[in-house]
């Protein structure tokens, strides 16, 4: 194994500094240089003006395996992940077979570790089948290799209220957490994008902001009466954070995650009627948009996580109401975050890497992840260039899926390199 | 290139007014003994229509072969619970075939836009209706309608008043309308139940009520939207009979019309739902004269599409960008 | 996208109205050379028993009602007159932008069977002239066809001659023939080279 020897890397908090990543953990952290070990060599990487971030962890990634291997594998979406400077991500439950057994968790989770670009972390369904109807073996998810302790139905609501109490009661159980994909199924039949000014001139089926909002509230009064936590995925309303952040000021265990699409772009591009931002919850107003930077900014939402949700080209390259919801978003997260939270002045580095590493690692109880760039801590870490400027090129990805919302846009910043448990991922922005 | 006629709001009043025209002249076609006109030889004009539509499709192939082009006819299968057949690859067949122009009616709001913007296809296209999007040569036959029988001195729509009644929420053809009828100067008002009115139609700068008796004596024309008794269902109204009480135009409501107002339907027409059958048979009604004028309308927008060079009317900015 | 604007007959241009050109018929010449073709076209019919005047709009227009007024004057028979507009029939449509249709209006008589006088104010390529000819095969079965012109140019494209001409005008391809007439334009009514 390889030595790693960081120099000059800013650190969150402003502080420039040489890392020394030995067997796994940052061994050292100062200005000192570090002497080879006997037998063993040592790398030494330029990082002046780069920011050293610990791992980012996704805490909501569709890997597509099993089921879907035409859209992404685990392979090429963990590859994506690294390249976009993560460390661990997690997989969400609605493959094919659904990721409802320990059978189906422990596969994702081998997968991800043959793999090797970083630790996959599968998240088991609430429900059988994600039908809505039966609770999952939550508890044999839990206990299995995977050891799973998110769980979600996401892309379908647990929109029974007794069972989603049940839910959230039954994963106190192993420290699990139920997150939500909030979205009232009845007010959002055949929904096809953000219900307002623009659906209605479309003629685009809207999906209302109260169908998330209703829900969220809902979950909230649920969690606080059986004193449970609950994780809110996607929020996309300035309603929502309203109410995220009112149920944080009583004390609630809530908390909530915010993608980088609906932190940059808006309902307006559905104008163009191409599929390519056709999303679920859909791109919301320009309101929307602003109280979700602020909650942001503010802690009301907790985490940024992509719903990296990659379709193969036929499934957007037709109709908008025949198109599959979803945009990749693994590679672009971290520049996405940039350019609408810390080139706005909202959000720090230390702050961004509290978003994106510390507390999605914490809601996931992902103990080896998220951890300060300390002396002892595990070695992973995200090397960020925040003053290089790029086109996004949809074809210039390590994902399966070109589904990106960005193509063609100008966006900052560049992961340089990615480093898991002190192994390099990713080095000059290339897998390695 | 300009070369597409997607939506009513493609249209300024000055393109609004040459289809108006053109539509006038070649009205009188129908006179003559010849009812062929030499324009548009040697092109081919596709009906590709994705939802059974006779009387659109009849009326799109009339007009296209009286102005002399080859039609072909493309009735695909598809709906929007099977997915059925892909768009796209209708639309390479097409362009394979060298169509100059497709007419296209689809279940899927904005499926015309991506046949004229996803880079498929070069042809021409023309939207015979999308989903509950909008349909625009409806609008300009509603709109030709109304001008023969309410022109201003000007020949322009300026300060007349139309009332559009019934299933606004689902309705091509109300949206068609209420941007097309604008644009021509004429003062809309939107009638329905709140559940029927589109989120934000606040901002469609027309306006709206829940209350057709105090709309009619105030109102030039009446145009009748056709109600799907489905709706009912989805509690969009309780009950049919309810609804006609309420929104249905019967002798009784038509008496409250002033002498010269007309009434108009785009069909088909629900009789004994949002409209009676003396009140679509009496002599206020144009129903029947509409389906003639949609002849005449299509055949300019097809000349004026696809007659010279390059189009003389309408158009949608490239593809990608927002608008 | 602005309305494309009536197609004028080859070899005029409205444009030069402003910088008005040489005048080669002012409005007594106008006058004179119309009363000349209406005498000329009861002559030739032997009064204007079966005549009826299709003007090719624009300018053709009031000049087949002036010269059916002249005939009135003189027979004291009213000859219909009609309009018949060629856009459609044009052989140089598919090169220009789509244009605005001109109004055709066939007198309620019709022309079948009756003798047609054609009615065009400058007479250049023959180009107008042929597909006059072609629209009036879909309108009907004139028993004769003649052409009566305000001003013959020359330079023309295809075997076709008038039967009516007010002035003969040898002029070269570059220079421009404008008509202008009162029912139509502001400026003062003739015909100008420039």
């Amino acid at each position: 194994m390889t030595d790693h020897l960081i120099v000059n890397a800013t650190l969150p908090g402003g502080e420039v500094a040489d890392l020394v990543l030995r067997d796994g953990v940052i061994a050292s952290l100062g200005a000192e240089t570090a002497a080879p070990r006997d037998g063993v060599a040592l790398e030494t990487h330029d990082a002046r003006g780069l920011i050293a971030l610990p791992g980012l962890v996704d805490l909501h990634t569709h890997l597509r395996e099993p089921g879907r291997e035409d859209a992404e594998t685990v392979e090429t979406g963990t590859a994506a992940a690294a390249r976009g400077g993560f460390t661990a991500v997690h997989a969400m439950a609605n493959t094919d077979p659904v990721a409802d057994t320990a059978g189906v968790v422990e596969q994702v989770w081998r997968l991800g570790t043959e793999a090797g670009h970083c630790d996959v972390q599968p998240v088991g369904a609430v429900t059988v089948g994600l039908g809505g109807e039966r609770l999952a073996e939550l508890g044999a998810m839990a206990d299995s290799a995977a050891r799973v302790r998110v769980f979600s139905d996401d892309g379908k609501c647990v929109a029974d209220p007794a069972l989603m109490r049940r839910a959230l009661e039954y994963v106190r159980a192993f420290d699990g957490v139920v997150a939500q994909h909030a979205q009232e199924p009845r007010l959002t039949e055949g929904a096809q994008m953000n219900e307002g000014e623009l659906s209605g001139r479309l003629g685009l089926q809207g999906w209302p902001a109260v169908a998330e909002e209703a829900i969220i509230a809902r979950d909230c009064l649920l969690a606080a009466h059986v004193g449970s936590r609950l994780h809110v995925c996607h929020v996309s309303t300035a309603g929502s954070v309203e109410i995220v952040r009112w149920a944080k000021q009583k004390g609630w265990d809530v908390t909530a995650e915010a993608c980088p699409h609906h932190l940059l772009l808006t309902d307006e591009l559905a104008a163009t009627y191409d599929p390519t931002y056709k999303v679920n919850p859909p791109l919301r107003s320009a309101e929307d948009v602003a109280a979700l930077r602020a909650g942001l900014a503010d802690g009301t939402i907790d985490v940024v996580a992509t719903d990296h949700a990659p379709h193969p080209h036929e499934d957007k390259d037709c109709e908008w109401p025949a198109a599959a919801f979803g945009m990749t978003g693994l590679e672009t997260a971290l520049s996405v975050v940039q350019a609408t939270m810390v080139d706005t002045g909202m959000l720090d580095w230390a702050g961004v890497a509290e978003r994106m590493s510390a507390a999605p690692a914490r809601i996931g109880r992902l103990g080896g992840h998220g951890r300060p760039l300390a002396v002892g801590e595990p070695a992973n870490i995200t090397l960020y260039d925040p003053s290089a400027v790029r086109t996004v090129d949809e074809t210039r990805t390590a994902s399966l899926s070109r589904n990106t919302p960005y193509r063609g846009m100008e966006l900052p910043g560049r992961v340089v390199a990615t480093f898991l448990r002190g192994r390099p991922t990713v080095l000059d922005g290339e897998l390695v | 290139m300009r070369r597409h006629l997607l939506s009513a709001a493609d249209l300024s009043r000055d393109d609004a007014e040459l289809v108006l025209a053109t539509a006038q002249e070649l009205r009188s076609l129908a006179d003559r003994p010849i009812k062929k006109l030499p324009a548009l030889r040697g092109r081919t004009v596709v009906n590709l229509f994705f939802e059974d539509s006779t009387r659109t499709r009849i009326s799109f192939e009339a007009a296209a072969k009286r102005l002399s082009a080859d039609v072909i006819n493309f009735a695909a299968k598809g709906s929007s619970v099977s997915k059925g057949e892909s768009l796209k690859d209708t639309a390479l067949t097409l362009e394979a075939m060298g169509a100059d122009a497709v007419v296209c009616r689809h279940w899927a709001s904005g499926a015309p836009h991506r046949l004229a913007t996803a880079g498929w296809s070069r042809s021409c296209v023309v939207n015979a209706g999308d989903g509950t999007h909008e349909h625009p040569t409806q609008a300009l036959l509603d709109a030709f309608t109304l001008q023969r029988h309410l022109g201003t001195s000007s020949g322009g729509l300026d300060g007349r008043r139309v009332a559009i009644v019934g299933d606004v929420l689902h309705s091509r053809v109300a949206r068609s309308n209420a941007l097309l009828l604008r644009t021509l100067g004429a003062e809309v008002t939107l009638v329905a139940p709140p559940t029927l009115l589109p989120y934000g139609v606040e901002s469609w700068g027309v306006e709206t009520s829940y209350d057709l008796d105090a709309v009619l004596p105030k109102t030039d024309a009446v145009m009748m939207l056709r109600v799907q008794r489905e709706r009912m269902n989805a509690s969009y109204f309780p009950t049919v009979r309810e609804y006609s009480r309420r929104y249905g135009l019967d002798g009784r409501r038509m008496a409250k019309l002033a002498e010269h107002a007309i009434v108009m339907h785009p069909g088909p027409m629900v009789r004994g739902m949002e409209i009676t059958a003396d009140v679509a048979d009496s002599d206020r009604s144009v129903i029947v004269e509409q389906v003639t004028n949609g002849v005449a309308v299509r055949m300019a927008v097809l000349y004026l599409l696809l007659g010279g060079s390059e189009p003389a009317i309408a158009g949608v900015p490239e593809a990608g960008g927002a608008r | 996208m602005p309305a494309p604007t009536p197609e004028p007959e080859q070899g005029t241009d409205p444009e030069a109205s402003s910088s008005l050109g040489r005048v080669v018929l002012d409005v007594a010449a106008v006058n004179r050379a119309l009363t000349r073709i209406a005498h000329e076209v009861l002559e030739r019919n032997r009064g204007a028993q079966d005549v009826v005047l299709l003007g090719i709009p624009t300018r053709g227009v009031p000049l087949a009602h002036r010269v059916a007024a002249r005939i009135a004057e003189v027979e004291d028979v009213v000859v219909p007159v009609g309009a018949l507009d060629v856009t459609m029939y044009r052989d140089d449509l598919r090169m220009r932008p789509a244009r605005a249709l001109l109004p055709t209006d066939i007198p309620p008589g019709g022309i079948d069977g009756r003798t047609v006088v054609l009615v065009d104010d400058v007479l250049y390529s023959g180009r107008t002239i042929r597909a006059a000819l072609d629209a009036m095969n879909d309108v009907g079965r004139p028993a004769a066809v003649q052409l009566a012109v305000l001003v013959d140019r020359g330079h023309r494209e295809l075997p076709i001659r008038a039967d009516f001409v007010g002035k003969n005008l040898p002029t070269s391809t570059h220079e421009k023939v404008a008509v202008r007439l009162s029912e139509l334009d502001d400026e003062a009514e003739g015909v100008t080279i420039r």
